[in-house]
């Protein structure tokens, strides 16, 4: 087990009041495993990629729960140390490269920085120059790998130079070229073309088949899902809800939410009748007592407004929801 | 009879980019190229295409925002590409647009009930009937008459976009332009918009010309589809067709692309090499030259023909000229 969340909560404070975002996350990720996190916007996805990287804003708090990476509760660490596991072990790709890439230096400077802060063969070199020389070598070969044409001109480039697709595939020779253990890709190719979509995650497979990493990727697009992970795991309201084999959970769903949700989704394979969720998603100021999705499930019962449904395993997947447990 | 409610002819809007100390045009945004489609009666005709391959300043160009470079709109029967005046407000009122995200489509200070009236105002739609013909619009797409006091900020995205489209509804459109109407909103509630969408067409014949760049939405809602690149529209079809039977590189090369949430089907993609096209440059020749793996000299130096392949199947490539 490389990575391990169980029981994070996580809230927000607000001039509305306390936002709770998070309400008991867990999850499980094995080597070299691809898990898909899913679920609509708002449902905690980003939220749990910054927590497992520490980076959430100063208005929040992680109340309790544990993240264990390699055997190691993140939560216990000191800044220092998980400084290190930012830099060396996680990376993150995030849906906007802004938050990446600064606008005022070329990619050079920012590539050579990152590979001169972290990587632990360049940083123990004394000689600057030549560590500047190795740097810039690993950069090209690194934006090569991503299938970057012309690496040594996109390097002379500054950020709003590049296209969507060139600055998501410099983010991913960055975030590659530290081998970290895990990478966590939060709507890394949501904003882009659906052509230019295929090519970057057909180049994030070859990377993770070569290096067999772990990845956490979020994405909104259960497609994405079901051509790039092995499992998947469906957030609502804060809480995974599901979580299982992809197949099992994308063609045979446990859950009321993971079933409505396919229900809604117009498709290309196949004709459908949508048939949309009703109602809107909770307000996390005021959460509803019990399962949080009892105003919209047509299932529901007595115990499901009172109660939050423990987890339980039906036919390989575990489900959080009362329908399952033999209860 | 078929009756075609739009028409748009060979049109093209090139933005000029001023540059300089004396602000001179040094050079031109190639927005759209060359896109000639028509929108039937009671009919949804898909637009898809990339970022930046022009489709929303089609639409804009159609309900007159801006106007085209060169080219016509025609609208029922007649050119109404240099309207202006009279006949240019009573175009207004016959044809609306949706955007694709409400909150920024809708005034934060005013309730829906002034948003309302505000349209219907403007246009002298229902004079003194103004607050019946609102509720019935809210009933219309799903609210209830309590939403009309509400602002904005008071409303979840599904129910924002619902007041948006009432608020096209109400000036009693023949046609309206979606640009990505539910780009912005949850699937769950976007099976609910989707579906009023239609209902609304059904039982009053509105036509719309629905941009997007999601094809499974196409596929759920379109009868006919136009696939434009770089400006260019480059195949058309009926839906089914165009899914069973795409023609063009890039559109086969798209449909491949699409994520489809079935882990059991494993299917082949076309990857694409390159770079999306860069605007600035002057279309000459097939819009799809640097990217399409089976580029030939011909491509290179001439637009390829309008090829109809019939049953309405209409491509833009020299493969199958
Ligand atoms: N800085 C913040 N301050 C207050 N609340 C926040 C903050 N960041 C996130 N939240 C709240 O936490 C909850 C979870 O948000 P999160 O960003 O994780 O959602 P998400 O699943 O990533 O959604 P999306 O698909 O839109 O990216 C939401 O209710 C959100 O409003
Ligand atoms: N007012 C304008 N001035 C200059 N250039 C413009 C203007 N409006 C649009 N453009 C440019 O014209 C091209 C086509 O833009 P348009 O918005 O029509 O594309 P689109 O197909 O709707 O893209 P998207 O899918 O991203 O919405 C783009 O390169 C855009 O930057
Ligand atoms: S626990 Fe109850 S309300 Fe929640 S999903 Fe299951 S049946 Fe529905
Ligand atoms: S005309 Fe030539 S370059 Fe254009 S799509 Fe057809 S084969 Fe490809
Ligand atoms: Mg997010
Ligand atoms: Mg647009």
């Amino acid at each position: 087990m490389l990575l391990s969340v169980r029981d994070l909560i996580v809230e927000f404070y607000t001039y509305r009041g306390i936002v709770h975002a998070l309400n008991g996350v867990s999850f499980d990720l094995d080597k070299g495993e691809v898990l898909g996190l899913a679920g609509e916007t708002g449902s905690g996805k980003s939220v749990t990629a910054f927590s497992i990287q520490r980076l959430l804003p100063a208005n929040a708090k992680i109340v309790s729960g544990k993240i264990v990476f390699d055997g190691v509760d993140l939560l216990e660490l000191s800044e220092e140390k998980m400084r290190e596991i930012r830099g060396q072990r996680i990376a993150t790709i995030f849906q906007d490269p802004h938050t990446y890439l600064n606008p005022v230096f070329k990619i050079e400077r920012q590539f050579l920085d990152v590979l001169k802060y972290n990587d632990p063969e360049i940083k123990a070199l004394e000689n600057k120059k030549e560590a500047e020389r190795i740097a810039f070598e690993k950069a090209v070969e690194m934006l090569k790998k991503v299938k970057m044409p012309a690496p040594e001109r996109v390097l002379k480039m500054y950020p709003h130079e590049l296209s969507g697709g060139m600055k998501q595939r410099v983010l991913l020779a960055m975030a590659y070229s530290l081998t970290p253990d895990l990478i966590i890709a939060d709507e890394a190719t949501t904003a882009l073309d659906v052509t230019i979509q295929a090519q970057v995650l057909e180049i994030m497979k070859e990377l993770q088949k070569e290096k067999n990493l772990s990845v956490l990727l979020i994405t909104h697009d259960l497609g994405v899902i079901a051509e790039n992970c092995q499992k998947a795991a469906i957030m609502y309201a804060g809480r995974v809800v599901e979580i299982g084999d992809v197949k099992k959970v994308l063609i045979s769903p446990k859950h009321p939410y993971t079933q409505g949700l396919l229900k809604a989704l117009p498709r290309t394979d196949k004709e459908v009748e949508l048939v949309g969720i009703p109602g809107t998603v909770p307000d996390l100021v005021n959460p509803p007592t019990g399962c949080a999705f009892n105003l919209r499930c047509p299932y529901a019962k007595e115990i499901c407004r009172t109660k939050v449904p423990p987890y339980t395993l039906e036919e390989g997947s575990t489900v959080a929801c009362y329908l399952y447990g033999g209860k | 009879m078929v009756t075609e409610v739009v028409k748009i002819e060979n049109l093209t809007k090139h933005f000029p980019i001023v540059g300089g100390i004396l602000q001179k045009t040094i050079g031109y945004v190639y927005a759209v190229n060359d896109v000639t489609m028509s929108v039937r009666e009671g009919e949804t005709h898909g637009l898809v295409g990339e970022s930046g391959s022009g489709k929303t300043t089609v639409g804009r160009i159609i309900v007159k925002l801006t106007n085209p470079t060169s080219g016509r709109i025609i609208f029922d029967g007649e050119d109404i590409t240099r309207v202006k005046g009279e006949a240019l407000r009573n175009y207004r009122r016959k044809v609306q647009m949706v955007f694709q995200d409400p909150y920024a489509s809708m005034n934060p200070r005013m309730t829906v009930k002034s948003a309302l009236l505000e349209v219907m105002k403007i246009h002298s739609m229902h004079k003194g009937s103004e607050y019946e013909y609102a509720t019935k619009l809210m009933e219309r797409v799903g609210m209830s008459e309590e939403h009309l006091y509400r602002y904005p900020h008071e409303l979840s995205g599904g129910q924002r976009q619902r007041v948006v489209i009432a608020r096209a509804l109400s000036v009693e459109p023949k046609f309206i332009v979606l640009d990505e109407p539910t780009a912005s909103l949850d699937v769950s509630v976007q099976a609910q918009v989707l579906d009023l969408l239609k209902e609304l067409q059904k039982q009053y014949s509105y036509s719309y010309l629905l941009i997007t760049h999601n094809l499974a939405i196409i596929k759920y809602i379109s009868h006919r589809t136009t696939v434009m690149y770089r400006g260019v529209w480059v195949e058309t079809a009926p839906t089914q067709e165009l899914f069973k039977n795409p023609q063009h590189p890039y559109t086969i090369a798209l449909m491949s692309a699409v994520p489809v949430p079935d882990p059991t089907l494993r299917r082949e993609k076309i990857i694409l090499k390159g770079e999306p096209p860069n605007p600035i440059e002057k279309v000459v020749a097939c819009p799809f030259q640097d990217r399409c793996p089976y580029v030939m000299d011909v491509c290179r130096e001439k637009m390829p023909p309008d090829t109809d392949l019939g049953s309405e199947h209409l491509v833009r490539c020299w493969l199958r000229a």
